[in-house]
């Protein structure tokens, strides 16, 4: 079977190449198509992982693509837990993102379009986690990279959206120089660019390439998945339609930085200032984005930079090294489903409300969408670590393993993975008491289009993927942490797991820290936003802008976006412009003057040009004396 | 017979002539001929179509006949007529190459549809600005005589080529300038323009004749010789004095460099350029360069060789002239005809440092450069006769401004012609400039070649001005208009813009013929 591994990537690549190329012929039937090559990935991904023992890497070579001189590429698949893992990720939720998107998009002319991008997708995210060489894992980190570009820009009549995928491009141009960087150097020091190699020679190469290739690795890991200081591109990119957000900007794409570092595990394991950098980020942009998600009154941005904080934890968990690399797949699983479902429920929240995303605008939805409600619901449970759900396994490991470091390290990781977790209860507790408990400010306002709201339950298409992404939200995080399934079944690929005996804190007492502080968030908002008194906690369907500066800053996106115009934007206009005096004032007054000696010497010149047949004779004669005094003066002189 | 005589006749043996190696310069020289005696003989109405049946005819059985020779010619070549003519590889190229110029070139001078009657005068004896001169600008008279003279030319220039001794080479020269000083002055247009730039050729030549002749004297009087060969053998192995020969190769060289063009002694080129009427003016700078360039080759590698260590920094600096005058003096030219000719002056400067190297390569590419300049000058002022106004051609810059608006094909190839002089790829002009100086940078003179390329970027730029002002500007409102040509100028612009182009992508035909053989010696 693994032989025929190529089949996974091609199924939705096919699918791609017949919608674009097919055309409007295929707009009956597109959509059936794009859901039905998914589907069978996905169904060919179990038969895989069922019928294999997968105890060990298995590279398969389908042909040689790049053959020059020394730099040999094969097109080739590795098939091992990790990569497995991902695939039965992608094609799973893939797939039911796909059946949703049948039901949103119906009302969109170019479904059959959506579908193809879509497709197109599936099959470089496969390639970017099948392929066996850091080259081919570039292609298809491309190609997620185009795919992204074109569903962010999806609605061509809104300028947002086209300057939110330009930002997602350009910014992801940043990080993708970073892993392109890192990709010439291991051909430079190792010779190939292929896993089996680069993991054998890495221990050869001298420590300070090893962290370069490690902090390069990771510049593209956080333009890919959104961490800091590249994290402000993901909230933009909610622009896309829903499906996209839920599929691309939550569950599978922005993991692959995560992915990653996680694959590169024996590069990460010879440094140790690599993984801090790494673990430092990830601690970084969980806070970041935890704090930020408290001030958006948009249902998708909140989402948005929940999934930035999310990411920030799966990050801080590969920082970690051999503690946490199987945590970090363990949580990125559970994520992928809790918060796919979360999107795939706000989806359903604008389908029923004219497309509006301003939270301020809801309330008390849960009578009319009872199944979003309770699925949705659900989700919001599980990301809080309720106890006994998904996230409360998955986080709770990594805060533990996080303050299992020894000294600073311990505090400062466990404390702020510990304190991002309350947060994370306060943000999403607001979130879903503005929009399906309280008062029904709905009816006291239209939408931005001026219509009025009649919200309404979706479409079984659209119900059927939350209710089996919602049970996932539930069951997910036992079955794969409990036992320690997940990690000995990751273990042929980064390693088995380790457990840490020198924390700062015990490990019995974690747990129910966590709890508490999640419990302590979730009691803040429900005191700020929930309780049915008149006065000043009454949601207001403006948003106040006299507001403390913590909340000016946090709607600033924490000055993420003036950080980067500071550092990266305004000294790039001012290298631009003084380019540009450069070539006009230096370059140009060089080539002026010298057209301009040129064309005086000319005009000098062409004085000499009398006309008189005299004057052009003693020219003759002239020359004719020095030519003869010249050869004579050769010779004698 | 009396004893006498049957001694005389034991004693002087007639020289053995190789006719089938110097068919073709025969069967030109007879058709010139025999054209003077049509224009004895034939009524006037029948002269022209019968010269142009005639020159043509016989410029194709020329081409035959060199093409039937050089498929079973002998490998080092052949020295015939005694001693005087060496028939090898260079002089066959250059045979190949002037007979394909000139069927180019007199299509030009046959064409009498873009100037009703042609370009050339009905009579050439009547004075300019009298009653007669204007009433003859309305005729469509011709004087017919232009077909004979350039055949005697182009006899001449084939001598040149091939002339073994410096004697030869010099009645060639003679041949080769005579007819040329006197299609000078036979333009229909601007007769005293014309009859001024006859004028100065002819002085200016003849003083260049006088430079030629002292300096074959000097040579004589050094090596006791006037064959290439013998000068040479005395160059390499004599105590004689060497003043004799380097004053007379100094002197020699000024009379091959003013026909050549070359700067400091080009100062004829952009008057007589301008002034000839434009298919001589096509026919001069084509096919005159590859005569004087193909003598310059031969004298210089035959009989200099042993000595070039001596002439080579001088030969450097004739060249660097040569470029710097025609590359600066080019940018504030007016007229496109000077402005061809002072390119021409530093194409001029390129070639020479072609012939200094004396490898196979710089032979090989000077003979490739010729062959492909030949061709695109000449095209180019095909193109240039076709933009008239009421007044004949519109040679001034201003007139072109916004041609392309007006007739695109025309500027689009005028511009190729353009592109290919200025040497970008993808033309001939590229490829001999390429072959031409990488020839010389393996001969060790790598300054040279720097030099030459900054050169090449200033004359670009007179070139690309043209380009964009026929592309950019606005046209004036009283503009020239755009003759349509007649099917031999036509046959002519085509041909030219076809070699340049495939000499540009397929240069290697071309460059294996050129590089096949070298100068036949002889004794």
């Amino acid at each position: 079977m693994i032989a025929s591994s190529w089949l996974l990537v091609a199924f939705p690549a096919l699918g791609a190449l017949v919608l674009l190329v097919g055309g409007k012929r295929t707009n009956s039937w597109g959509h059936l198509l794009g859901c039905a090559t998914v589907a069978a990935s996905f169904v060919y991904a179990l038969a895989l992982f069922a019928s294999e023992s997968l105890s060990q890497a298995v590279d398969t070579t389908l042909w040689s693509w790049i053959p020059v001189e020394a730099l040999q590429v094969d097109f080739g698949l590795r098939i091992d837990p990790l990569s497995m893992t991902f695939v039965l990720l992608i094609t799973g939720v893939g797939a039911l993102i796909h059946v949703y998107s049948i039901g949103y998009m119906s009302d969109d002319r170019d479904r059959r379009r959506f579908f193809a991008y879509l497709n197109l997708f599936v099959a470089s995210m496969l390639i970017l986690v099948l392929g066996n060489s850091f080259v081919m894992l570039y292609l298809g980190w491309e190609g997620v990279g185009l795919a992204s570009y074109l569903l962010i820009g999806w609605y061509t009549d809104r300028p947002a959206a086209a300057t939110a995928a330009k930002k997602a491009f350009l910014m992801n141009r940043v990080g993708d120089v970073g892993l392109a960087i890192a990709i010439f150097l291991m051909f430079k020091h190792i010779g190939s660019t292929s896993y089996e190699a680069v993991f054998a020679g890495i221990g050869d190469v001298s420590p300070g390439v090893v962290t370069a290739v490690a902090l390069l690795l990771l510049l593209g890991a956080c333009g890919k998945s959104g961490q800091f200081p590249l994290q402000a591109w993901l909230p933009d990119a909610m622009e896309g339609p829903t499906p996209v957000s839920a599929l691309i900007h939550a569950a599978t794409m922005v993991t692959a930085g995560v992915y990653l570092i996680a694959r590169g595990a024996p590069i990460y394991n010879l440094t140790e200032d690599g993984r801090l950098v790494v673990a430092l980020v990830g601690a970084f942009t969980l806070l970041l984005g935890s704090i930020i998600g408290c001030a958006y009154d948009d249902i998708k941005k909140v989402l948005a930079y929940s999934t930035v904080s999310q990411i920030g934890y799966m990050m801080l968990a590969v920082g970690l090294g051999p503690f946490g690399y199987a945590l970090a797949i363990a949580h990125l699983l559970t994520h992928g489903f809790f918060k796919a479902g979360l999107f795939l429920g706000a989806g359903s929240v604008m389908h029923a409300m004219n497309d509006e995303v301003d939270m301020r605008k809801f309330g008390g939805l849960a009578k009319k969408l009872p199944i979003t409600a309770v699925t949705f619901g659900l989700g919001y449970l599980a990301i809080i670590g309720f106890p006994f759900l998904s996230g409360f396994f998955t986080k709770d490991a990594i805060i533990e393993a996080a303050f299992g470091q020894e000294g600073w390290r311990g505090w400062v990781l466990g404390g702020s993975a510990l304190l991002a977790a309350g947060i994370t209860g306060f943000y999403m507790t607001r979130l879903m008491l503005l929009t399906f408990f309280g008062k029904e400010r709905w009816r006291e306002t239209t939408s931005a289009d001026g219509r009025e709201f009649h919200p309404h339950e979706s479409p079984p298409t659209m119900t059927a993927p939350m209710i089996v992404l919602s049970i996932g939200s539930v069951a997910a995080g036992g079955l794969l942490i409990g036992g320690d399934t997940l990690a000995e079944f990751l273990s042929p690929s980064v390693g088995a797991l380790q457990e840490s005996h020198h924390g700062v804190l015990p490990h019995a007492l974690i747990p129910w820290l966590t709890v508490l502080v999640s419990g302590l968030g979730v009691l803040g908002a429900w005191a700020l936003f929930g309780r049915r008194t008149e006065g000043s906690t009454y949601t207001a369907v403006e948003r106040p802008e006299r507001v403390a500066w913590p909340v000016r800053a946090a709607r600033k996106d924490l000055y993420g976006n003036a950080l980067n115009e500071a550092l990266v934007a305004t000294p790039g206009m001012w290298l631009t412009r003084s380019a540009v005096f450069l070539d006009n004032r230096g370059v140009d007054g060089a080539v002026n003057g010298l057209a301009a000696a040129f064309g005086g010497g000319s005009g000098r010149l062409r004085r000499m040009q009398t006309g008189f047949v005299r004057s052009y004779a003693l020219s003759m004669l002239g020359g004719s004396f020095l030519i003869v005094g010249a050869l004579l003066l050769v010779r004698f002189g | 017979m009396n004893p006498f005589l049957a001694q005389q006749m034991q004693t002087v043996e007639a020289p053995g002539i190789d006719w089938g190696a110097i068919l073709p310069m025969v069967i030109v020289f007879g058709a010139a001929c025999v054209g003077v005696l049509i224009e004895a003989f034939v009524p006037k109405h029948q002269r022209w179509s019968g010269q142009v049946v005639l020159t043509l005819g016989s410029i194709a059985a020329a081409g035959i006949a060199l093409g039937a020779y050089v498929s079973g010619r002998p490998e080092h070549g052949v020295v015939t007529m005694g001693t005087t003519l060496s028939i090898d590889t260079p002089a066959l190229f250059l045979w190949g190459t002037l007979l394909a110029l000139s069927v180019a070139a007199v299509l030009m001078i046959a064409d009498r549809s873009v100037e009703p009657g042609g370009s050339f005068v009905a009579q050439a004896g009547i004075a300019p600005g009298t009653v007669q001169d204007r009433a003859q600008v309305q005729s469509t008279g011709m004087q017919t005589e232009v077909f004979p003279l350039a055949l005697f030319a182009l006899g001449g220039m084939m001598a040149f080529t091939a002339a073994n001794d410096l004697l030869t080479m010099f009645i060639a020269l003679e041949v080769l300038s005579l007819p040329l000083y006197l299609m000078c002055g036979l333009a229909r247009r601007r007769r005293l323009l014309s009859q001024e730039a006859a004028v100065k050729y002819f002085l200016l030549g003849a003083f260049a004749s006088a430079f030629f002749l002292y300096g074959l004297a000097l040579l004589y009087g050094y090596a006791g010789s006037v064959k290439l060969a013998d000068i040479a053998t005395a160059a390499a192995g004599t105590d004689r004095s060497d003043t004799l020969l380097f004053a007379g190769l100094g002197l020699l060289m000024v009379g091959l460099l003013f026909k050549g063009s070359v700067g400091p002694f080009h100062t004829w080129t952009p008057d007589v350029y301008q002034g000839a009427p434009t298919p001589v003016t096509a026919f001069m700078a084509a096919c005159t360069k590859v005569a004087a360039f193909g003598g310059i080759l031969r004298v210089l590698t035959v009989a200099f060789e042993a000595t070039s260590w001596e002439w080579r920094g001088v030969m450097w600096a004739v060249a660097i002239i040569s470029m710097a005058i025609g590359a600066v003096l080019g940018l504030t030219q007016t007229d496109l005809k000077r402005m061809i000719a002072y390119s021409s002056i530093a194409h001029a400067g390129f070639l020479l440092i072609g012939t200094m190297a004396l490898t196979d390569e710089g032979l090989s590419g000077t003979l490739f450069y010729l062959l492909a300049y030949g061709f695109t000058t000449l095209a180019a002022f095909g193109v240039i006769s076709l933009v008239r106004d009421s007044t004949g051609e519109a040679t001034h810059l201003s007139a072109w401004a916004g041609l392309a608006k007006r007739s695109p094909l025309l500027a689009g190839v005028f511009t190729f012609l353009l592109l290919a002089l200025a040497g970008i790829p993808l033309t001939s002009g590229f490829v001999g400039k390429f072959v031409v100086f990488s020839a010389a940078l393996s001969d060790g003179m790598a300054p040279l070649v720097v030099i030459a390329l900054v050169f090449s970027a200033v004359a670009a730029f007179f070139y690309l001005r043209v380009v964009v002002l026929m592309y950019f500007s606005e046209p004036a409102s009283d503009g020239p208009t755009v003759s349509v040509p007649g099917a031999f100028t036509t046959a002519s612009i085509a041909l030219g813009v076809i070699v340049t182009l495939l000499l540009g992508l397929l240069p290697t035909f071309a460059l294996d013929w050129a590089g096949a053989g070298g100068f036949a010696l002889g004794g």
